[in-house]
């Protein structure tokens, strides 16, 4: 790659917080480095992975809406976790995690137990038992 | 606490990728000026593999680079300096022993996830707890950090950065962190330089398992052939995107690392007065960029939500193309001698 390819498609997917380094060939023939805000091959296969999670997230919301899942499902997919992830963050045990994902286990949970959930997800445990957060926030999951 | 203050004089420098970058911007502070290429090649960073059975929320996993710390280890026992190693179970006493070696006027480098790191970019924050930086300071109770990925200083507080060196998950950090404890008085720049190139062929060329190297990449080429007809559309072009993603992910510098590597030939052919392996950078900059076309074309796949087989067979060819020209690279690469 010569200096003058070095592409700068942006899609924000630098969050405009940095440029990254790209190796190419000056016109001597040296390398350098040419700093790049984004490259459209690589926005597609990124925004692919988001909008694969996003997808995954929307799912889990609708089910707790429906009262199938527990809120703690969906701030774990939010935050991209796994329940065994997440059981490493909490220290619950992973069984116990994968219990707690059911909707009725949750209506169950002392203050104390679903504090260490909100942390976690940094938010308020008050957050976490909101149902209504979750009906306004399928707009912002598709960004 | 005391809430001393305290600035070292480190110099940071941007670099593509975290572990080269965090070694280069340590030694420079003890007066070795040695680039993010030359990190890398030294510690043999280039290679490949394809792993169908390990997956990562159920998609293979395709890398560009050994297991994260490698190039370091490699980078300290080529050159001869020792790095003090430290890991601990109490999140507390870790930062106690950070500010210890900080007050000693001694830049410490840290493994972090990059989840939690407030200052990076959000479409990269996945759990990923195999980054590194560097700390250098403190100030108004801040930590001074040299994050390698950022183009300046940054700040993290006590809380932040105790967050995220008690990262969770796959290479869960620890507390891990390291500094320079000696460095010989001449350092063998040239024979480490042959021992890291040697160790790249090696590792290209003959592991003896079908995952790894440039058999590795044929053996990607034949399953990236199959997805359609094996997977559907939607999963085959979610396991082809995650090659690209592997490929031009933050850290490479572009086409997995094949640029950078180039770029370390040709600052190799200065230190060892071997005008043949400017050629050899020539060759692997060709090698990048058929990388690049195959990254370009699997990204249209992704984006047409085409699954036709005769799409998928084309970039099957482009990397059995690509496997064949990095076999002959290293054939010739691996003749070198001082």
């Amino acid at each position: 790659m010569k200096v003058n390819e070095v592409p700068q498609d942006d899609a924000n997917m630098l969050d405009g917080k940095l440029k990254e380094p790209c190796y190419a060939v000056d016109e001597n023939g040296n390398y350098t480095t040419i700093k790049s805000v984004g490259w459209e091959a690589k926005n597609i296969v990124m925004q692919q992975a988001w909008s694969n999670i996003s997808s995954k997230i929307d799912k889990v919301r609708l089910k707790v809406l429906d009262k199938k899942l527990s809120p703690i499902a969906y701030y774990m997919e939010k935050n991209i976790m796994s329940p065994k992830l997440l059981s490493q963050y909490t220290g619950f045990f992973s069984f116990t995690v994968r219990r707690h994902l059911k909707y009725k286990a949750f209506s169950k949970l002392s203050d104390e137990k679903l504090k260490k959930y909100a942390d976690t997800f940094d938010i308020t445990v008050e957050e976490l038992k909101d149902l209504s957060l979750l009906k306004l926030e399928s707009v912002n999951n598709a960004e | 606490m005391p809430n001393n203050e305290i600035v070292l004089d480190f110099k940071h420098k941007q670099s593509a990728h975290c572990e080269n970058g965090v070694v280069s911007n340590l030694l420079r502070y003890y007066g070795i000026d040695l680039s993010e290429p030359m990190i890398f090649g030294i510690g043999s960073g280039m290679f490949f593999s394809h792993m169908p059975f390990v997956k990562v929320d159920g998609i293979p996993v395709t890398s560009f680079r050994p297991l994260p710390g490698i190039i370091f280890k490699r980078v300290s026992k080529r050159l001869g300096i020792q790095f003090e190693r430290k890991r601990y179970k109490n999140p507390h006493k870790a930062m106690d022993a950070l500010d210890e070696v900080i007050n000693e006027n001694t830049p410490v480098g840290m493994l972090v996830g990059v989840y939690h790191l407030s200052y990076f970019p959000a479409p990269y924050r996945f759990h990923f707890n195999a980054h590194n930086l560097v700390a250098f300071g403190k100030k108004s109770g801040d930590y001074l950090i040299s994050d390698p990925v950022m183009e300046g200083f940054e700040k993290l507080s006590y809380k932040e950065l105790q967050r995220v060196r008690y990262a969770k998950g796959l290479f869960a950090p620890k507390g891990h962190m390291y500094y320079v404890k000696h460095i010989p008085d001449n350092l063998d720049i040239n024979g480490a330089i042959i021992k890291g190139i040697k160790k790249t062929c090696k590792d290209m060329l003959t592991i003896p398992v079908g995952m790894f190297g440039v058999k590795g990449i044929r053996f990607m080429a034949k399953k990236i052939a199959k997805y359609p007809d094996k997977l559907g559309t939607r999963k085959a072009s979610l396991f082809a995107g995650q090659i690209v993603r592997a490929q031009e992910e933050i850290g490479t510098g572009g086409a997995g690392f094949r640029f950078m590597y180039a770029a370390f030939l040709q600052e190799a052919a200065g230190y060892l007065k071997q005008d043949w392996l400017k050629e050899m950078s020539a060759e692997m900059t060709q090698i990048g960029d058929m990388w690049r076309d195959f990254a370009a074309t699997t990204a249209r796949l992704v984006k047409m939500r085409e699954n036709h087989g005769e799409n998928y067979k084309q970039v099957s060819d482009m990397l059995m193309n690509i496997a064949d020209a990095e076999e002959a690279f290293y054939k010739k690469l691996q003749k070198i001698t001082q």
